[in-house]
């Protein structure tokens, strides 16, 4: 029986090189100290953001607790409208990473699927699969969330539109990363589907579905989690890059995009924290997440260096 | 040769009509055309003569080859927003575009080279390490976040560049330049930066792992041993051998630069194609949208044909392998 590669190497050797490598300790803990606080801000954040009875436009534009003016209340400073910038940091993080993870869910369920149908089947199945991967993947990703962006803007009524933002947002980001999945998932799975475990189960007379998604697909799988990890940092790039360029996020539901598109109006006044701390939060999070899913892919293949 | 020819020219086609039919597809069904076209007097008598003149009657594959050879003949319609002609909103914009794209690509190509090949020649060296960590830092920051913080530094706190626009442009026939003027060159280069670093560093980490794995091989030992001086090793054979792989990629940067012309092109308010796209994407002007689409289709498609062509010419292992495997 088909023993999954991807458990055996976690258990012994990528936990060791986890272990041993002080970089990489430093870099996780980063990006999961933002992870969890983020997602912990409903608990955590001094204010809630979203509520418009806790904020007070007397508070407006209020710099970090260290500058002149400061207020005890705000470590990192208000914004515009009052609002605690370190609780919207939080929330804004909390909308970037929750958006990045099920976008990038979506794609994993939808590529590995069609990849591994792709690769087994082969045919005219696999050609137009694989034609639709070259068409999508002509495009940059970007672009292909915009249009999405701007179809749904135009199918769905203004307050609609605002409603269903964020899904608009899973929808184009997933679309624009499960191509990458499925061609590898594909390439792999046309290996597998040659090996003998899988003739004999093929003998044993499984259904094609038990063969691709109980034998195949767990041996397919380690690439895929690089590929998911690298893609978490490119998904919440980009839906802060859409959310920046006033494509994404209403101005009403913070994302760290919204943030640095609310603070880039107040570049020139001299509020300059209101740019600053949502865009080295995001900085910090895409570099720390990227690091861990370059070091990821050379701990799984150490040929890919 | 000319069989693989055929093959890339038939497989460029078959993309080019896929996008096209997903553009007259969001043309046709994302919103009504007609009325997008009239205002609220116009009366349904009108409309449907209307709907019959634009063709909109006749059947679905009909409409497509309509659109199809509407588009061979440069014919994209009206912006519904600012109701000129699609064509011409595009080709006073593309100058813009041209001139930043081109002036990012050369500004990381020139570079990242020198830096890749210096990396990739000392890589113990310090300076070498600082290039590394220095290059980790323009993959992970957000485009737009570079282009505000330069806008910080060199725009708000030291007043050196401008933070909008191209400066003042000289027309030359069609082609509208801000290379001519010392306010352009002024206003093109902190676009240009945030534009190019991605690829710099894509380019220079590129060439610094292209660089170590050439230095290991053994042409190399032999070319040492023959006493050639370092000069000659380094870049006559070593980096000669680089360079068909980040051919390859600085093709295929060229389309991640329009992509990410788009966020450069807001952050900077630079009047290019990309904020026009930007624009008619919340107003929802499909024609504008779709030509886009179009245009940039047919760039990537053009360039990967093009360094599909220059591989097969540059390296002849691939020639001998097609006309044996084939």
């Amino acid at each position: 029986m088909a023993r999954p590669e991807l458990l055996r190497n976690f258990r012994s050797d990528l936990l060791y090189r986890f272990l041993t490598s002080p970089f990489i300790l430093v870099t996780t803990a980063v990006a999961g100290l933002l992870i969890v606080a983020a997602l912990l801000a409903p608990w955590i954040a001094p204010q809630n953001p979203f509520d418009p009875s806790a904020l007070d436009l007397m508070n407006s534009m209020i710099p970090p607790m260290w500058q002149d003016g400061g207020d005890a209340r705000f470590l990192l400073g208000t914004d515009d409208q009052g609002r605690d910038l370190l609780s919207a940091i939080l929330y804004g993080a909390r909308t970037s990473i929750v958006v990045g993870f099920i976008a990038v869910g979506v794609a994993v369920v939808v590529g590995v699927t069609l990849g591994l149908i792709a690769g087994y089947r082969g045919g005219v199945v696999d050609v137009l699969i694989m034609r639709i991967v070259d068409v999508q993947m002509t495009f940059p990703a970007i672009m292909v969330a915009l249009l999405v962006d701007g179809i749904s803007r135009s199918l769905l009524p203004r307050d609609q539109h605002d409603r269903l933002a964020l899904f608009v947002i899973i929808l184009a980001l997933s679309l624009s990363i499960w191509p990458q999945v499925a061609r590898t998932v594909r390439a792999s799975t046309m290996v597998e589907k040659s090996r003998e475990y899988v003739q004999a189960v093929r003998v044993m007379g499984r259904p094609p579905v038990v063969i691709l998604f109980r034998h195949i697909m767990p041996n397919v799988l380690g690439p895929v989690l690089v590929i998911a990890t690298i893609n978490l940092g490119v998904a919440v790039l980009g839906e802060a890059t859409l959310s920046f360029l006033g494509v994404g996020m209403p101005a009403t539901q913070p994302s760290l995009g919204t943030l640095i598109r609310i603070g880039n109006n107040y570049l020139f006044s001299g509020e300059r924290w209101i740019v600053l701390f949502p865009g080295l939060t995001l900085a910090l999070l895409v570099m720390s997440v990227n690091l861990f899913g370059d070091w990821l892919r050379d701990a799984l293949d150490p040929k890919l260096r | 040769m000319l069989n693989y020819v055929f093959q890339r020219l038939a497989q460029s086609c078959i993309v080019m009509l896929a996008v096209a039919m997903i553009a007259f597809l969001m043309f046709r069904y994302v919103g009504d055309p007609v009325s997008q076209m009239v205002g609220q007097e116009t009366s349904l008598a009108e409309r449907a003569a209307l709907r019959d003149q634009l063709g909109l009657n006749d059947t679905i594959a009909k409409q497509f080859i309509d659109f199809v050879g509407r588009t061979l003949r440069g014919d994209f319609g009206l912006s519904y927003q600012m109701g000129q002609p699609v064509d011409q909103l595009l080709s006073t914009r593309l100058p813009a575009t041209l001139e930043l794209s081109f002036f990012a690509l050369a500004l990381a190509m020139l570079v990242g080279i020198p830096m890749g090949i210096y990396c990739g020649l000392y890589p113990r060296h310090w300076l070498s390490r600082a290039f590394m960590i220095l290059s980790l830092a323009g993959i992970s920051l957000p485009t737009f976040f570079i282009g505000i913080m330069l806008i910080l530094v060199f725009g708000v706190e030291l007043g050196w560049l401008p933070t909008f626009g191209r400066g003042d442009v000289v027309q030359l026939g069609w082609w509208s330049t801000g290379l001519l003027t010392v306010s352009g060159w002024k206003a093109i280069l902190m676009p240009a930066i945030t534009l190019g670093l991605f690829q710099l560093t894509f380019i220079m980490r590129l060439i610094r792992s292209e660089m170590l794995e050439v230095m290991r091989a053994d042409y190399i030992r032999f070319a040492r041993a023959r006493g050639l001086p370092n000069r000659m090793i380094h870049f006559g054979h070593a980096l000669k051998n680089t360079l068909v792989p980040v051919m390859t990629i600085a093709g295929l940067q060229l389309g991640a630069i329009i992509a990410f012309g788009i966020i450069t092109e807001s952050v900077f308010q630079w009047p290019g194609i990309g904020l026009l796209f930007l624009q008619s994407i919340s107003t929802a002007d499909i024609p504008v949208m779709s030509t886009y689409l179009l245009l940039v289709a047919a760039i990537f498609v053009t360039i990967n044909f093009i360094v599909d062509m220059l591989y097969f010419a540059v390296d002849p292992r691939l020639r001998s392998d097609r006309s044996g495997g084939h």
